[in-house]
């Protein structure tokens, strides 16, 4: 698939901000934006550049200038490794389920709640870098449970989900687990210790 | 006396041996959308090349561009935020010229004196000097995402804030104080101005952690909310800056950034720069020492 943008006639920061915008809607082939002068021609090369995106300019004449962005199934991968692994270079984010139930009152609704709190995780525009759960939070990863599409769902966009091993064996529910893997009482505190944010419902 | 060889910020005539004229003219298109905020923010930034060069100024005359058929009211608003601007720095507003146009533009033109042995020059900096910016920097950046609607409205009033106050009241400071070189920072970004500053003779380090900026500035800058201006300033200093790996481009931009009526930049002795800046935080900018004058390197400014 071929798309062009032409942003002739149009003053920065706009060449650039028409150009983002065609980006997102395409899954794959190439982008050509055509712009009038050489600076805004430079200013979406510093953009393809930032954003290590494949690209090559091209000068037809003086007021003709091409860049041709190259878009793959990874150019969107990429975009979205890059938002999720700049803030966490500067900082890990842990989420903490220490119950299946959220906050304290009539369980029911605690129930209700917490299925509600994970799925607001699978909706954050950052997700979380660690989930971990330990006592009757395991109840969440298993077998039959309601937030268990949730956290798979959360597990295929690279957060990792770690159940305590000591609790699945005390509820018996070794074998139920379907999501993330085992865990210890050393990496559950270590995690903490590590993590920049710490988030409980 | 100061003409064209420096690209300085006004033109100095000497009258006697004790006085000089100091002149100025700047005007522009609106960068806001309240006209009389924009007229208090065009005179703030046509008198600031008054105080860049260590005057007073005296008086001051009108610039105006304005469509014939558009409402007079919006005029009458740009001239009182302009007036009240010139009344603050205590000089008189004594006319102006205005000519029918497709759009509106503003600015003036100002006269300022000073004692002809006590000018600053935007060069003269030493080796041993550090460098002080009196205004944040970035709002160019915050006008350009406000123009696409990109902008929140506390960066905005904080651009607005710094745009529109004097630079009266960091002149007045480093009157106290031995000032080897000064200028403002306005369309060539800071990085433009401090070029000029060392002019070839020696070196500058720029502390990019120490830059005081409009915190969403940045933001902005990584979403490439960025001006063709500033594009084409980093084409002309290209060869004069190295900007160390690990800075972050969003630093890079603000550095590279056209202002609009910006801080002074200010070279003083190391010695005095602690007292400076504690005079300076007292008049509500950030500001901050942004960087020192080494002998001359290979680059003339290095970024790190």
């Amino acid at each position: 698939m071929k798309k062009t943008v032409d942003a002739t006639g149009l003053a920065c920061p706009l060449p650039v901000i028409e150009t983002r915008k065609a980006l997102k809607e395409m899954s794959a082939g190439v982008l050509e934006v055509i712009v009038d002068n050489v600076v805004s021609l430079q200013n979406l090369e510093k953009m393809a550049k930032q954003m290590d995106l494949i690209h090559r300019l091209e000068t037809t004449s003086d007021d003709q200038h091409s860049i041709y962005i190259t878009v793959d199934e990874t150019t969107g991968e990429a975009q979205d490794t890059e938002r999720q692994e700049s803030p966490a270079s500067a900082g890990t984010t842990v989420v903490v389920l220490s119950s299946d139930t959220m906050g304290s009152g009539d369980d029911k609704l605690g129930r209700v709640l917490m299925k509600g709190f994970v799925y607001a995780l699978t909706e954050l525009d950052r997700l979380p870098d660690r989930v971990l759960l330990y006592n009757s939070a395991v109840r969440l990863s298993v077998q039959g449970s309601d937030s268990l599409a949730d956290l798979q769902k959360l597990a295929e966009q690279g957060v990792e989900i770690l159940n305590c091993g000591t609790c699945l064996n005390f509820y018996n529910l070794g074998e139920e687990l379907r999501v993330g893997s085992v865990t210890n009482m050393y990496e559950i505190v270590q995690s903490q210790m590590e993590a920049t944010s710490i988030i409980r419902p | 006396m100061v003409g064209f060889d420096h690209s300085d910020d006004a033109a100095v005539y000497r009258l006697t041996d004790d006085l000089a004229i100091v002149q100025t003219l700047d005007f522009f298109p609106p960068m806001v959308d309240d006209p009389y905020t924009f007229g208090q923010i065009a005179a703030a930034n046509a008198l600031s090349d008054i105080w860049a060069m260590g005057a007073v100024p005296k008086t001051a005359l009108n610039i105006v561009c304005f469509p014939e058929k558009m409402n007079i009211e919006v005029l009458s608003q740009v001239l009182q935020g302009g007036s009240e601007k010139v009344m603050e720095a205590g000089a008189v507003l004594a006319g102006g010229h205005s000519i029918d146009d497709v759009d509106v533009k503003y600015g003036l033109s100002v006269t300022g004196i000073i004692d002809p042995r006590k000018i600053y020059t935007n060069v003269g900096s030493k080796p041993g000097d550090v460098l002080i910016l009196t205004k944040p920097l970035g709002v160019g950046i915050v006008c350009c995402a406000h123009r696409v609607g990109e902008a929140s409205k506390g960066a905005m009033e904080q651009a607005i804030k710094s745009m529109a106050t004097l630079n009266k009241y960091a002149a007045e400071v480093m009157q106290k104080y031995p000032v080897h070189a000064c200028t403002d920072v306005t369309g060539f970004g800071f990085l433009g101005h401090l070029h000029e500053m060392l002019h070839g003779e020696s070196s500058a380090l720029v502390y990019s952690s120490e830059i005081p900026h409009i915190p969403e500035a940045l933001h902005y800058a990584e979403e490439f909310l960025i001006t063709g201006a500033a594009q084409r300033n980093r084409n002309f200093l290209e060869g004069f800056v190295h900007i160390e790996p690990g800075v972050p481009f969003g630093i890079e931009e603000v550095l590279f950034d056209p202002q609009t009526s910006g801080g002074l930049l200010v070279s003083v002795p190391k010695e005095v720069a602690k007292q400076v800046l504690i005079e300076l935080e007292t008049l509500g900018l950030p500001c901050g020492i942004v960087g020192e004058i080494i002998e001359w390197e290979a680059k003339e400014i290095m970024i790190r």
